[in-house]
Order: structure tokens, then sequence, then C-alpha cells
């Protein structure tokens, strides 16, 4: 690796996991609605279709579990920065063993593995934002003081600041990174009140970009080789208002991803996916 | 030193230098003693001190010359192993970088700076603020050495032992000038991160293992190395096989890369770790108020506090729980084991916050506080700040007193030799096991010192370029502050600024002291002396060299008995919070805050005046002093004047004291100090007027002009010795304090000297280059208010009324000078009509001040009996020597 925190967005590999029928019903929800489970399994097949195809990832598909209705999730499982990969201990009892998998599909990607062996922490991916210079951590319903220890513990290398998830399902529920340096936010007040907080406990300055749609903050960046900037964003059909903004980014290769069928299930843009960056290896 | 006779302080001078020259005698000696020690070419030494220090050396040899027909030059001994039975010598072993030792004798009163700049010396460094001297207590907690302080004063007990450290992780080390400054900040981290104190990741010992594996044994060379050279170094706490093989898989990609090349990657990655520079302190939390992320009550929860270049971090765990960057934090105290900042108010906060910590013990606090001043002015500010210079101030005088990252910046890029040679010693304290051909390393510490050429060279005055991209997250408001200190720096080459400042703020020495330099510096013998010794000073601190640092002012060097007593009685004794008020120094924005903060400190100046009869030097002194930096206090000073009317007379009582031990001190002059501190009131009212009443404010006003004619009278004329007192009564009507009703001022200036001099001219530029030295804040302020303008420029700014008339009238006795000013305005329909007097009373001790004082009053008083005082203001300077000591 050619050092710290070098190529930010770099990513070539993308570790990605089927949906299985059992999401429609039983997957974990805050807020009560019909999942159409055809129409999610189209949806989820766009996206990794973007990563791959379009995008020339190289896809780890990992099969679905019927008994882990959430597996498709795959961001809550594991946290990859360089060459480690920190296997999570989700906070959701009923997740717990979608790690299984995750870890074995990592190990073979030779990355390090780190586990979160620690029965007093919890850690969901969804709660990690990890800026290219430091990890903010959420501690909501998911996540735990104790797993953002064991975080900071698996990445010496970085600040790991902790900040409060008063609303939403995870820190990344209304904020994602949109560039080097670059925050999308939410702009209700629980999201501009992390933001805020997030300023404060950096040594680093972070422009935001504002979306109107707390969900729509949450987006995927990459920086590719011969793409430049990327940005996966949420559809106007879902966020038109947001949309519009993602449209003032310049010198970016937009891809709008539906994502209507999942976020039901509290599924956004970033859980689908963990992104790997194997040149990162020494 | 306030009491420090003239010849006393001569004979210092040439004590330093007998002491420097003993010091290489004993270098030698010790040489001679123990060949292990590496340092040991005796012949070095001139070469090495030419072309580190030139300046100084020049300095000090004119020093020798200027005081050479003194009697006190007998007590000079030129050889090593004469003259010696006085001082006692102590050995010191300082730990270095590459884990080898350098041991040097030192005469046992040497201060810190002596022992750092020979480290620096022998180390070939110029770059040398960024480093530091350590020395592990009792409790085996690192405490850095003051360098204005002598040694033995700070290390309690134990052989003298200490180690060299960077103490200022430049946060870009790209931008320090030299190879060899980079070569010793990479030991440094190297070090931090074998001890785990920096941790980082797999990935990252691997990467900066292989760049010092670069840097110290070269390209990769399997013949050369033989194949296991690579576990003979150090990389980590726990290094494993697997770590050296990916070390020495990188190692061979680097082929070509030179040592410094090897450098700048290793610090271009250990820059970027969190930990990077973040020294840490354990505490707990007091109150829950901390962190943002804490949903539970944190009171009692163990944190580590971190303070680094921008900010204080707080830890819990591994993880960051808040973080208050430097211009969030308006004030940081700590008192008895607790530790405390008070933080800006946030956007939607109405009022400031203070969060405690409470440290394991008072030491642990007091560390902790002192290195957040030290990193704040580092790295915050463009200039240090001067010593805390309240009005009866109490707590701790520290300040830090070396150059800010700016001016060593600007410093070093006046660097002007070759980039020395920096043999890369193999680091003996990273090996496992010494090399096998580790004859040549033994003498690694002979630092090449050859390019005496550029040495003398150097001394080019250039005006400043300052260099603006200080830090990473300057705020608008600083670099505005920046600005207004830019014109200082360029006009630094007519007036000793610098160095000045280095004196005063360096030693602790109590205040009075600095006042007697800076006015003693236009006349008499003595401050021609001085005069010369700015100027030295002043080409060291130029030249990025050793001096300028550390401000040997002759004058000061005897204080520090005085001073430490005075400190510790404050601190642990009277009032054990010791506050700073974080930036005033340079950040204007700060400085109105720290006004609204005032009350706090008035609380404490109250305090100072309950004590003032059991401390009257104490107070007097405090009372003299002006914070520059804090106009909150500056008018809390008046407050308290206000309140000195009623405890006169203990003050009175406290100043005969004080004078009375003032016995042969050289003679001073207050008159440059008061107009000073009369100006920084003037600017501050501007900043300020919404709180001060309107009856003070037309007041300072009054001062003001006084302050034009104040100086022309108080001028020092021939020594004599004296001490001082001054007093500002100020009176209000008798009527009631009602704003626009006329009012009276009188200004008491006591003086204990024969004759008054007047001579109104060159005193009043003097004082105009005093009052820029002392109030780095209000540089361009102080510096607009000219005597021919400042009354109607400050009438003009503090007030609307209308100025009717303005008259002095000068009277003069055998033993007092009387200034009278009145003013009459009309400001909103109403006249007012101020009288300010001010008093000089000279003379020796043999003069009764309380009486002339109180006389003086008193005929004040009977001269405007319908007027009443509204302020009193007394200002005596005081000078003991350190044999009387102090109370």
């Amino acid at each position: 690796m050619a050092g710290l925190m070098s190529g930010f967005g770099h990513y070539t590999h993308a570790v990605v996991r089927g949906i299985p029928a059992s999401l429609a019903k039983e997957a974990l929800r805050s807020c009560q609605a019909e999942v159409d489970l055809a129409e999610a399994r189209r949806e989820h097949e766009e996206y990794v279709e973007v990563l791959g195809t379009r995008l020339g990832l190289e896809v780890v598909e990992l099969p679905a579990d019927e008994s882990l209705p959430d597996c498709v999730f795959v961001e809550d499982a594991a946290v990859v920065c360089g060459d480690t990969a920190l296997i999570t201990r989700p906070g959701a009892e009923s997740r717990r063993r979608e790690t299984e998998t995750m870890k074995s599909a990592l190990k073979e990607l030779n990355l390090n593995i780190v586990e979160m062996t620690d029965e007093k922490a919890t850690l969901d991916g969804g709660d990690v934002l990890f800026t290219g210079r430091e990890f903010f951590v959420g501690l909501s319903k998911r996540t735990n003081q104790r797993g953002a220890e064991i975080l900071a513990d698996a990445f010496k290398d970085y600040a790991v600041s902790t900040v409060p998830v008063l609303e939403g399902l995870h820190l990344k529920s209304f904020c994602s990174m949109g560039g080097p340096g670059l925050i999308v936010i939410g702009s209700s007040e629980p999201a501009q009140k992390a933001l805020k907080i997030m300023q404060q406990m950096s040594d680093h300055r972070y422009d935001k970009l504002t979306v109107p749609d707390d969900l729509a903050a949450n987006c995927i960046y990459m920086n590719l080789p011969n793409k430049g900037h990327v940005l996966l964003h949420p559809t106007a059909e879902q966020y038109p208002e947001s949309a519009k903004v993602f449209e003032k980014l310049k010198d970016y290769m937009l891809i709008p991803v539906c994502n209507m069928q999942k976020v039901k299930v509290d599924g956004a843009l970033t859980c689908c996916s963990v992104l790997i960056n194997k040149k990162a290896n020494i | 030193m306030t009491s420090e006779s003239g010849a006393d302080s001569e004979a210092k001078q040439p004590r330093e230098n007998k002491e420097t020259e003993k010091e290489k005698g004993k270098a030698k000696a010790a040489a001679a003693a123990e060949p292990a020690s590496p340092q040991n070419q005796p012949e070095q030494f001139p070469a090495a001190a030419g072309h580190s220090t030139p300046a100084r050396k020049e300095q000090e040899q004119q020093e020798v010359d200027q005081v050479s027909h003194r009697s006190s030059i007998s007590r000079l001994s030129r050889s090593p192993l004469k003259g010696v039975k006085k001082t006692k010598i102590m050995e010191c072993k300082v730990a270095l970088l590459d884990g080898s030792d350098f041991t040097l004798n030192l005469e046992k009163r040497a201060r810190g700076h002596v022992l750092f700049d020979k480290i620096c010396e022998h180390l070939n460094l110029l770059e040398k603020d960024y480093f530091g001297i350590t020395c592990r207590d009792v409790e085996n907690q690192k405490n850095w050495i003051d360098p204005g302080k002598e040694l033995k004063k700070q290390i309690r007990t134990g052989p003298w032992n200490f180690a060299f450290n960077v103490k200022f992780y430049p946060p870009d080390p790209a931008q320090l000038t030299e190879d060899i400054t980079r070569y010793y900040l990479c030991l440094q981290l190297r070090d931090d991160v074998v001890s785990g104190r920096l941790p980082c990741s797999f990935a990252t010992h691997t990467v900066l293992g292989s760049y010092a594996v670069q840097s110290e044994l070269g390209d990769y060379d399997p013949e050369e190395l033989g194949s296991d050279y690579i576990s003979e170094l150090r990389f980590a706490p726990n290094q494993t096989k697997e770590l050296e093989e990916k070390v020495m898989e990188l190692h061979k990609t680097y082929k070509g890369m030179t040592p410094a090349e090897a450098e700048i990657h290793f610090l271009e990655n250990a820059k970027k770790l969190s930990m990077y520079g973040v020294d840490l302190h354990h505490a707990k939390l007091v109150g829950s108020c901390l962190a943002p992320s804490e949903g539970e009550d944190s009171e009692g929860v163990e944190i580590m506090l971190g303070v680094c270049s921008s900010g204080l971090l707080i830890y819990r765990d591994r993880l960051r729980i808040n973080r208050f960057a430097w211009p969030k934090i308006l004030k940081i105290s700590y008192k008895r084991n607790n530790f405390y900042i008070k933080i800006r108010p946030g956007e939607f906060e109405q009022f400031e916050s203070t969060i405690g910590f409470k440290l394991p013990n008072h030491r642990a606090a007091k560390r902790l506080w002192k290195v957040c001043v030290e990193h704040h002015t580092f790295f915050r500010l463009v200039s240090p700040e001067s010593q805390p210079k309240k009005f009866l101030s109490l707590g701790s005088k520290f300040r830090y007193s070396g150059r800010t990252q700016a001016q060593s910046r600007r410093a070093s890029s006046m660097i002007n030799r070759l980039a020395p040679l920096v043999e890369r010693s193999s680091s003996k304290r990273y090996n496992m096991s010494l090399s096998l051909d580790g004859a040549p390393i033994a003498e690694n510490h002979e630092t090449p010192m050859k390019d005496s050429a550029a040495a003398g060279a150097a001394k080019i005055l250039t005006k400043g370029d300052l260099i603006t991209t200080v830090t990473t997250e300057k705020k608008a408001e600083e670099e505005k502050a920046e600005q207004e200190d830019a014109p200082t720096d360029a006009a630094e080459t007519q007036e000793p600024t610098t160095p000045l400042r280095h004196d005063t703020k360096t030693k602790d020495e109590p205040p009075a002291s600095e006042e007697t330099k800076e006015e003693v510096e236009p006349k008499t013998t003595k401050a021609a002396e001085y005069l010369v010794k700015y100027v030295g000073d002043s080409v060291a601190t130029d030249l990025a060299s050793s001096s300028g640092l550390h401000g040997i002012s002759p004058s000061t060097t005897m204080d520090d008995d005085v001073f430490m007593d005075g400190t510790l009685r404050e601190v642990d004794e009277v009032a054990e919070r010791e506050e700073i008020k974080v930036s005033p120094g340079a950040v204007r924005q700060e400085v109105y805050q720290a006004i609204s903060d005032k009350k706090g400190t008035l609380i404490i100046l109250k305090e100072a005046d309950d004590k003032v009869d059991a401390e009257g030097k104490e107070t007097g002194a405090a009372g003299e002093e002006e914070e520059p930096a804090l106009r909150g206090e500056a008018e809390g000073g008046e407050n308290e004047a206000v309140m000195g009317v009623e405890i006169w007379s203990p003050k009175m009582e406290a100043n005969g004291v004080t004078q009375i031990k003032g016995t042969d001190s050289p003679k001073k002059a207050m008159a440059s100090w008061i107009s000073e501190v009369v100006k920084t009131e003037a600017t501050e009212v501007v900043g300020a007027s919404t709180k001060a009443s309107d009856a003070p404010q037309p007041g300072e006003e009054v001062q003001t002009e006084q302050s034009k004619s104040g100086p022309s009278q108080i001028t020092p004329p021939e020594s004599s010795t004296t001490s001082l007192a001054v007093s500002t009564l100020g009176w209000v009507p008798s009527s009631e304090k009602g704003p626009p009703e006329p009012e009276e001022k009188v200004v008491v200036a006591t003086e204990t000297e024969a004759a008054p001099a007047e001579s109104t001219g060159p005193t009043g530029c003097d004082v105009v280059e005093v009052g820029t030295k002392e109030v780095p804040v209000v540089h361009t302020e102080t510096k607009t208010i000219t005597y021919e303008s400042a009354e109607v420029e400050t009438n003009g700014d503090v007030d609307p009324g209308v100025l009717l008339s303005a008259q002095t009238i000068t009277s003069e006795t055998t033993s007092t000078t009387t200034t009278t000013h009145i003013t009459k305005t009309v400001k909103g329909g109403i006249s007012e009509t101020r009288i300010e007097k001010r008093i000089v009373i000279t003379g020796d001790t043999d003069i009764d001040h309380d009486q002339a004082l109180a006389q003086a009053i008193k005929e004040a008083k009977e001269q405007h009996p319908d007027m009443s005082v509204t302020k009193v203001v007394v200002h005596k300077e005081t000078e003991i020597t350190p044999e009387e000591g102090e109370d």
C-alpha cells in the first residue's frame, strides 16, 4: 500500500449477497411496510449490475440465506478499510450469523480479519462512516461504545470519534461520503446536529452537501480509474428534490440507483455492499 | 532581580560568560574522563558554538568588553581549573533521540536553556524550537524543563538525567527547513511508534519501518546487510517475523532513495496518524456535560486528555469523545487536582461553559495546564504572550517563552548554512543487538561541525516575511490578527522588540524589573549595556540561534529564587487557581471575549486585595502590572482601584514595607510604563465601552492625556537607587458617581528618586516603543496613539462629548512632582470636569512614601473640596535582592 489514506474511494471488489424470500416478511424494519419481493430482487440485480458491469468491480456474490432475512445488507457485517476487515457483531441478535459467510468471503480475499468477540460489543457497519481520514461511529440502537472501541483498535491509524444517533437506524441512514472531504448530509435536525458533532470532533475540514431527504443522503462514492468521481445516489423518482442537489455535482459520473423496496426494510444504498480495495494489500 | 543592584547585574554577565567557558572546560574534562561519551573532541566546541550561536558569542564578547573595566571582572576566571570553588558542577546525562547518552557538566545553577543549547550544539540542530528537554519526576512522569529556570529547581531529587525530545510536533514536517531537523523528528517518532505511544496499524508499521530502514541503512543490499539485518531493528511494539518480512519487501523497492528522502516519506505517513503529536494525560471527568456522544452520566469516567497542535482532544479508551479546538477554548485553568477549560458558547448556546477534569494530582494538573499553554502559544499565536501582568494578579506567571511556530519558521527560513552532514547513527535504542560493524557507530555523535562559514554570514536582519500559512485551520480572525502583527514584525529591525519580549517572558521575574530594563535603556551606563544586550539577542533570534529563545538578560538572572518562592506561595496557599486566557495574544475576537469574562477576574482581584496587608510587595507589584492581552482585566483593575480607596491604608503600609526593602535597587522611572497602561486602557475602552460605566470611562480619556506628559516628568535621570510607587487617584464629585457629573482624577505616582529630570521628547519615543513591546495584541493601537494627537483621538473614539479645554500644570517640590490635568468636556448638554493628578514621589528609602502619598492625596482633596475620588491606582516598583527574598 502506498501509505495511509491514499486513494479514497478506490475500490476493486464488492461483496454483495442475495435477497432471501424471508426478507419480505421477516426482515427487521422500523415502520410497517409491504415489500414487493420480486421488485426488491430486481432492484438488487440492477444494483449489482451497476457495480460489476458498469463500474467494473469484481463482485463477490454471496448466496442468500433464508434463515437470515436481513442478509442482503452486508455492510453491517463487516467494516473493511485498507487491508483489514473487522467482522462485526451486529446489534440485532437475529443478524449475528450473517457474519459467518462474510468472514470466509473476506478471508478468501486475503484481508486481515479482525473479529469482534467481546459479547458486550455490538456494531453495525451502517453506523460506521469512514471519511478517508478518520472514522465516525454512530452510537445507535445497534452500535455501542464497546463496539466502537474495538473498531478503533482494529484501525489504529485513524481517529475514531463517536456520534450519537438519536433518530434513524444508523449513522449512515442520514449521511455518507460524497467525495474526498465531502459529506452528504440530510437536512433533518438530528442529521444536522450529528454533522455539527462530526465537524467539532474532527481535525479535518469537510465540505457538506445537504439534501432535503435524510435517506437520500446515503450514497456510494467511488473514485475509479478512467471514470473519476462516481456517485451512486437514489433516483429522482424516489427523492425528486434531493436528486436535483446531486445534479449540481460537476465532474461526477452520477448513477441513480433505484432503492424503493429495500428502503422499506431500512436498506439504503451503502447497506447492500462491502467495498474493498484489493490493491491496498501489500 | 528587581532588587539587584547595578553592580550585581553587571557582575552577572561576566559570570555567565565564565560559566560558558567553564562548561566547556568541564565538558572537555568529562570527555577525558569518559571516552564513551561521544562528544569529546574538545576542539570541536568552538566550531560548534561558532556556527550555531554566532551572534551570541559575539555578544558575549561585547559584554565582556563592556564590563572589563569593572572589578567584577576579576571574578571571571577563564581557566576552567580556577575559580571553580564557588560553583558546584553537576554531571548531566541526556538521553538523545538515537538512544545514546550525552554527558556534560554544568554549573549547578545553570538554567535550562544552557543545557538545551549545549545539546542542540552537540546535535548541530538549528531548528530547535520544536524540541525540549524532559526530566522524570518522582512519579516517573515526564516534565518539560523550563529553559528560563535553574535546572536544580526543576530536579527535586535524584541524578541529573534528562532526555532530549520533540516537544511540538510540526503538523507538516515537510515545512521544516533542514533535513537534520527531520532526522531528529523521525527518531522521536520511531520511538513513539515502538513504545506504543503512537499506535498504528500493521500496514503502517510496515511502511514506516521500511522508510526507517532505508534512512538508517541505505539501499537494500543482501551482501552487505546480511539476510537478517532487519530483525536487529525495532519497528513496532510487538514485532513479528511477518512484519519484518514485509518491511524488507518494501525496503528492496527503495533503491536509490536518500536517507533524507526516506525520512520525508516516513514523516508524510507518520503525520497522518491520528495520535501524531498528541500528548496524553490521564484524567477523570468532573460533571457530566462532556461528551456529546455520551448519554450516560459521565462523572468520574476515566478519560485521556490529548494536547495537540489544533487543540484539546478527549478520549475514552481509544475513542475520541470530544475535541476542543483552540479557538473554542476561552480559558484554561487549574486548581488543585482539577483542570478546567472554559468553552466559547456554540452557535445556539448563550453562555460559555466550563468543563472540569480531575487529574491524578496537583502536579499532573499543573503539567497539563502548562502543556496546554505552550501548545496553544506555539501553534496558534504569532508571538508568545507576555507574562501575565494583571493588576494584582495571582497565580502562575508561567507562559511559553520560546518562539512560536510562526517565529520559528521565519527564523529558520533565514538559516543560511549548507545542509549539515547528518550522520545517521545506528539507532541503538531500536536495535535488538548492536550491529557487528558498529565501531564507527559509536562515534556517531561527533556531529560534523564544519560549516562555521555560514555562521557569521547569516547576520542579516531581514524584514520578516511572515509565513501566513501557519496552520491549516486559521480562522479569519486569526489571520487578521496576524496581519495586525505583521507591521510589528516588519519593524523588528528598528526596535529590539523580540529580544525584549523574550526577556520579559522567559524569566519569571518580578514584574517591576521589566520596566527597569526598558526604561534604563535610553540613558545611563547600565542602560548602554542593556542595549547592547538587546541588540545581541535580537541578532541571535533572527539567526535562529540559541539565545533568542531564552533571553538571557543579566538583570533577570538572579531573580529566579524570588519568583519561585512567589509561585509556590501563590500556588499552594493563596489562589491555587491559575488561569490563563487563551488566545488574546493574537486573536482580537478572543480578546473581546476575555473582556466579557472579567467577572471571574474581578473576584480574584478582590482576593488579592484582601491579601494586601499581608503581602504588600505582591500587591504592589501586581498592581503595577497590566495584562496587556486581557482588556477585561485592565478594566477590572480600575474597578479595583476604586476599592483601593477603601483599603488605602493597608496598601500604603504595604508600600512602605516593600520600599524599605528596595534599598539598593537601580533607579528607575515608571513613566513609560504608566503611559503604556493608560494607553491600553484607552484602547480597551473602545472595545468594551458598553461595560464600563460612564464615570470611569471618561476618566480613562483623561488618563490617556495624562500619559502624554507623564513620561516627560518621570524620565530617569542619572542612576540612583530607588523603589517606586505610583498611584492613581480617581475622584468623583461628592454628589455621587453620576456619570455625566463633573469629576476629577488624580494620579499619584510615587518614585523614590532625588531629582526627576524632564526630557519630554526622547522619552516619549521610548514610551511608544515600550508600549509596542508590551502590548502585542494592540500593536496597531498603541502605535497610533502619539503624544501629539492622543488627546483628540481618544476623545473622539471614546466619547462623543466635546472637549472644551484641557490643561496641564506641573509643579515640583523637592521630592514630588505633581502633574495636574484638567479637562472640561460637554457631553449631552452636561459639562464635565475631570482633574487627574499624577504625583511622582521620588527619593530614597529614607523618604516616607506613605506619608508623601497621603500628603499628596490630602492636598488634592483640599484643592478640590467639591470633588471626590473615583479612582486610586497605586503603581509601585519594588526591587528586591534575592538575598532579601520576599515575604
